[in-house]
């Protein structure tokens, strides 16, 4: 799940310091903004099976590389 | 009487909130005494309006009946779209047959709130769907929707998260933090919204009129800040009274006129509004587009996504040549953001530095101020349109 994630975070947000530096926030960042938001939702889905609402999430903790698979992995758990 | 903004009712909710005070401090439950709060706040306001008052309990009974209908019928027909789609009509005709009726000068449904608590029932009917909720009690439908303190104009507030901290007790030392905070906040609203919006107010009306360019660039600029500190003021005083009953209601503004981009602003500005749409619409859109392939690419399907949401937001405003034009307007602002944020290599060269934040600060409050002054209808009037 993590190589599959983040290979997907390296994707929209087109930039690798995602897999090296993976406490980083995305949002503050520029990273990702609402457009990759939606992409990263609907790239989880596909490739993951794991459906996430908009607004089931919220940004100030979905913040970053780890935390995003940390959660995947409660969800994917239950 | 309406709410925060007449000594009648700051008189009523000093009184309220003392009790509530004394609760909190004692660690007991506030949702019995802030719901029974809600309930005499509503009856006050809308006592002396037998006709808003009977669409507001027709309003409610339909969509207690909306809400709880779809619950079950999320449970019997799981993830149908068909009946989805249906509550989701169904949660949102009031609000449009008020908005409809406004144009032939008829008055249906037409209370005060009306809107806000609408973005409220929907959210509750989607979430529904994505699974999110899955029950919810007459009480805590109730406290949510009709939480007085946000009942005429927001911030719109998530119901997960609203009866979290409804059903909770806080400990003594985080209830007087949190009150601490609120009375501040109720504090600094008076300021803005009595003094500083007042001050913007008469600066308006020193110019109000006038045609030549460098009284309607002064009318624009204290239009915005009138708009601003009346709304934000509210705004802190409608967070600042949630607090005081243990509520953490999420704030509104922040620093709006710092923004450094249109983008930056919509994080900035009335965020509860923008929040919402960006969580129930905008993204909703983008996943759908992508999955849909609408677009041929997903640069293209972002600035759909932006101009549908900015003028589904125009819309909610109210059906006017201004509030359309106002959401088109932003629409467009937010598309060529992003378009230009994504292509341009200037902007990635410089993005960072001093000057270059500093000139994208200056246009941005130029993009901004000349929104409002579209939203105040002067624009179209200036146009000779209306």
């Amino acid at each position: 799940m993590k190589e599959t994630l983040f290979e997907i975070l390296e994707r929209i947000c087109e930039n690798d310091i995602v897999k090296s530096n993976p406490d980083i926030d995305l949002f503050e960042t520029d990273l990702m903004d609402s457009l990759g938001f939606a992409e990263l939702l609907a790239d989880i889905e596909d490739e993951l099976g794991i459906l996430i609402a908009p607004s089931e999430v919220d940004r100030s903790t979905f913040n970053t590389p780890n935390r995003i698979l940390t959660y995947l992995e409660t969800r994917s758990a239950s | 009487m309406s709410f925060f903004d007449n000594y009648q009712f700051f008189c009523v909710l000093i009184l309220i909130l003392l009790p509530s005070l004394l609760l909190g401090i004692l660690e007991q439950p506030l949702k019995w005494y802030s719901t029974a709060a809600t309930i005499l706040f509503t009856a006050l306001a809308f006592f002396s309006k037998p006709e808003q008052a009977a669409y507001l309990i027709l309003f409610f009974i339909i969509e207690l009946t909306v809400v709880k209908g779809y619950m079950a019928l999320r449970v019997s027909r799981d993830r149908n779209v068909r009946v989805y789609r249906l509550a989701l009509f169904l949660s949102i005709l009031p609000l449009i047959l008020s908005k409809l009726a406004g144009l032939w000068g008829e008055s249906i449904f037409a209370f005060l709130g009306i809107s806000y608590l609408t973005f409220r029932c929907a959210q509750i009917i989607i979430e529904t769907y994505d699974g999110l909720i899955t029950e919810m009690s007459v009480f805590d439908f109730t406290a949510f929707v009709l939480f007085f303190p946000s009942l005429s104009s927001g911030p719109i507030d998530r119901s997960r998260r609203f009866l979290e901290d409804l059903n909770s007790i806080r400990p003594r030392r985080e209830y007087l933090a949190l009150a601490g905070e609120g009375i501040f906040k109720i504090l600094l609203g008076l300021i803005y919204k009595l003094i500083l919006a007042s001050v913007f107010f008469k600066g308006m009306g020193m110019v109000d009129g006038a045609r030549t360019w460098y009284y309607v660039i002064f009318y624009a600029y204290c239009y915005g800040f009138y708009l601003f500190f009346d709304f934000a003021g509210y705004s802190l005083m409608a967070v600042g009274t949630s607090y005081l009953l243990g509520i953490r209601t999420p704030d509104n503004f922040r620093r709006p006129f710092q923004s450094i981009d249109i983008q930056e602003f919509w994080d900035r500005w009335h965020i509860t509004l923008s929040h919402w749409f960006r969580d129930f619409l905008f993204s909703r859109f983008m996943i759908q587009s992508i999955r849909k392939k609408r677009f041929k690419n997903r640069l293209n399907a972002a600035c759909a996504g932006f101009l549908v949401n900015m003028l589904v937001m125009g819309l909610w405003h109210g059906v006017t040549p201004s509030y359309i034009l106002y959401g088109l307007y932003h629409g467009v602002l937010l598309a060529a953001t992003e378009w230009y944020k994504k292509k341009s290599t200037f902007y990635k060269n410089h993005r960072q530095k001093r000057w270059y934040r500093f000139l994208s600060w200056l246009i941005t409050l130029q993009l901004v101020i000349f929104g409002f002054y579209i939203f105040s209808g002067k624009f179209v009037w200036l146009l000779g349109l209306s």
